[in-house]
């Protein structure tokens, strides 16, 4: 029992991250209905920019608001600069500069940095001022934090005018040009918030898997397979689906199939959701009378 | 003065000219209407003033030249359109659609009380308030679309089509309406209309279109009693 119940607290903490990831795909995804597969390299790229910040001596917590700040400018660039541009391209070319950036970011990483594994520190205290053995420091505050970061953006989309406006524009871009809304600035703003919440991602994992430019990987996967089982059209479902989903890989890998085939396991969840269940747990199919 | 001045104007789709080059203004407070057949360019003449489709020529509102600017700028500047097919914002709530209507305000305390207003004139949406506006009738997305169009406070309303689809008793009911908001907010409008008799009714001033061009215009007396357009639009 103590092993089911520390699997499950620990999977809730790598799904945190997959909630994360799965967040920021359908983010994107909702706005220029494409899915951005360099998401991954994009949160490495940030992870690794905060090491070079605390390497150079920042404070942890600083550097990761400084990390933050500067993934959300780059976010934007990104959009501004490469897919503006290709708005209207067919899915094909997006497709090709989504896997272009991640092997540009990947390469990049390597070339700043080197592909050698980097430990990148933990901000949470060693021990937890009570004493349990289901869940360790970091996990809980890597649950914490992601809560955290949920509740603000799920309040900034709900109630300020911008959240809306945002929404507005990704689901009917003609319409909120109509009253007002720029639907330019409005992508650039999603891509940014897209990369700062990969960011978060990033930064909270890296303590456990090392850093390196490879390491996003199959935590992406993960977060692809949090992002289908919960739906692409339902951010909320996202970051159910990414929950479930790292339950899901301890539990499975613990009691199943052990660890040799966790990656398999996300592919296995992707492809059978899609054939049975295309809208996922929570993607609306939409209702709409004419 | 005129409160918008359009110049030899024309639009494109892709290699398609569907404006050529057509001339026209309004006055500040009218109301007037464009007729025409299906493909004449009435919905494509609404689509130009506010860049929505690839233009030449000019456009002027409230004394300066417009084109060219982005969509957003334009409607910032006051002029609201109801485009065709009402463009609901399907996913978020009726009320959450009129806000986005006040969007490009900065008088943010006034809005609350422009939605009341909005549901003085259309009750059946202060009912609908929290409802997905995708699941709203056809009638009540039409309604949806004025007040949001309204909430901008706008100087010029282009409305493509207001009666589209929508049973004879609630047309009626949205026309009283926009003669309310002409007579009482001094708002003008560009209407484009398929019934006629209904168009020149409200309007004061009223152009036919044809294949792209301005055949006719007058006054909306004058062009009620044309031969052509007494036969080929309002059928008697």
């Amino acid at each position: 029992m103590d092993l089911f119940l520390q699997q499950t607290l620990d999977g809730l903490a790598t799904g945190a991250i997959y909630a994360s990831l799965a967040l920021a795909v359908v983010m994107i995804y909702q706005a220029i209905d494409h899915f951005n597969f360099a998401q991954g390299e994009m949160a490495m790229f940030s992870t690794f920019i905060a090491w070079q910040l605390i390497a150079w001596g920042m404070p942890f917590w600083l550097a990761f608001l400084l990390c933050l700040v500067l993934s959300f400018i780059g976010g934007m660039l990104i959009e501004r600069i490469i897919f503006a541009p290709i708005h209207d391209a067919p899915v094909l070319s997006h497709i090709v500069v989504f896997i272009a950036l991640t092997l540009i970011f990947n390469a990049l990483a390597g070339f700043i940095w080197d592909f050698t594994i980097k430990e990148f520190p933990s901000p949470f205290p060693s021990q937890l001022p009570f004493e349990t053995k289901l869940i360790g420091p970091h996990e809980l505050g890597v649950v914490a934090i992601t809560l955290v970061m949920l509740g603000m953006i799920y309040v900034f989309f709900k109630f300020t005018s911008v959240g809306l406006a945002m929404r507005a524009a990704a689901a009917n871009p003609v319409s909120a040009a109509l009253v007002g809304i720029s639907v330019k600035k409005m992508l650039s703003l999603g891509w940014g918030l897209a990369a700062t919440v990969g960011a978060v991602a990033g930064m909270l994992i890296a303590p456990k898997v090392y850093l390196e430019p490879n390491m996003m990987l199959g935590i992406l996967l993960y977060g692809f397979a949090g992002a289908v089982v919960g739906g692409l059209t339902s951010p909320g479902g996202a970051v159910v689906g990414g929950f479930l989903m790292g339950v899901l890989e301890n539990l499975a890998g613990t009691y199943v199939i052990g660890s040799e085939l966790k990656l398999t396991f996300a592919l296995v969840v992707i492809v059978t959701v899609l054939l049975f269940k295309p809208a996922g747990l929570f993607g609306r199919v939409v209702v709409q009378r004419v | 003065m005129a409160l918008l001045t359009v110049n030899n104007l024309s639009a494109f789709y892709g290699p398609i000219k569907a404006l050529k080059g057509i001339s026209f203004s309004l006055e500040e407070g009218s109301v007037t209407t464009i007729l025409g057949a299906n493909g004449a360019g009435k919905t494509t003449t609404l689509r130009a003033i506010c860049a929505m489709v690839k233009t030449e020529g000019s456009v002027t509102y409230e004394g300066s030249e417009i084109t060219g600017k982005p969509t957003e700028q334009i409607v910032a500047g006051g002029v609201a359109h109801v485009p065709e097919g009402r463009g609901t914002f399907t996913r978020v709530t009726t009320e959450e659609n009129l806000l986005l209507g006040s969007y490009t305000r900065r008088d943010k305390k006034a809005v609350a009380e422009d939605i009341e207003q909005v549901y003085t004139y259309f009750p059946r949406l202060k009912e609908r308030r929290d409802q997905q506006a995708g699941t709203l009738s056809g009638g009540e997305q039409q309604m949806l679309a004025v007040g949001r169009a309204l909430m901008l406070r706008p100087k010029l309303m282009l409305l493509d089509e207001p009666s589209f689809g929508l049973a004879p008793l609630i047309v009626e009911e949205v026309f009283s309406i926009l003669r309310r908001i002409n007579e009482q907010q001094k708002v003008s409008m560009l209407l484009v209309e398929q019934n006629a008799t209904l168009a020149l009714d409200l309007a004061d001033h009223a152009y036919l279109l044809e294949t792209g061009t301005v055949v006719i215009s007058g006054t909306s007396k004058e062009i009620a009693a044309d031969e052509t357009v007494r036969r080929s639009y309002l059928g008697y």
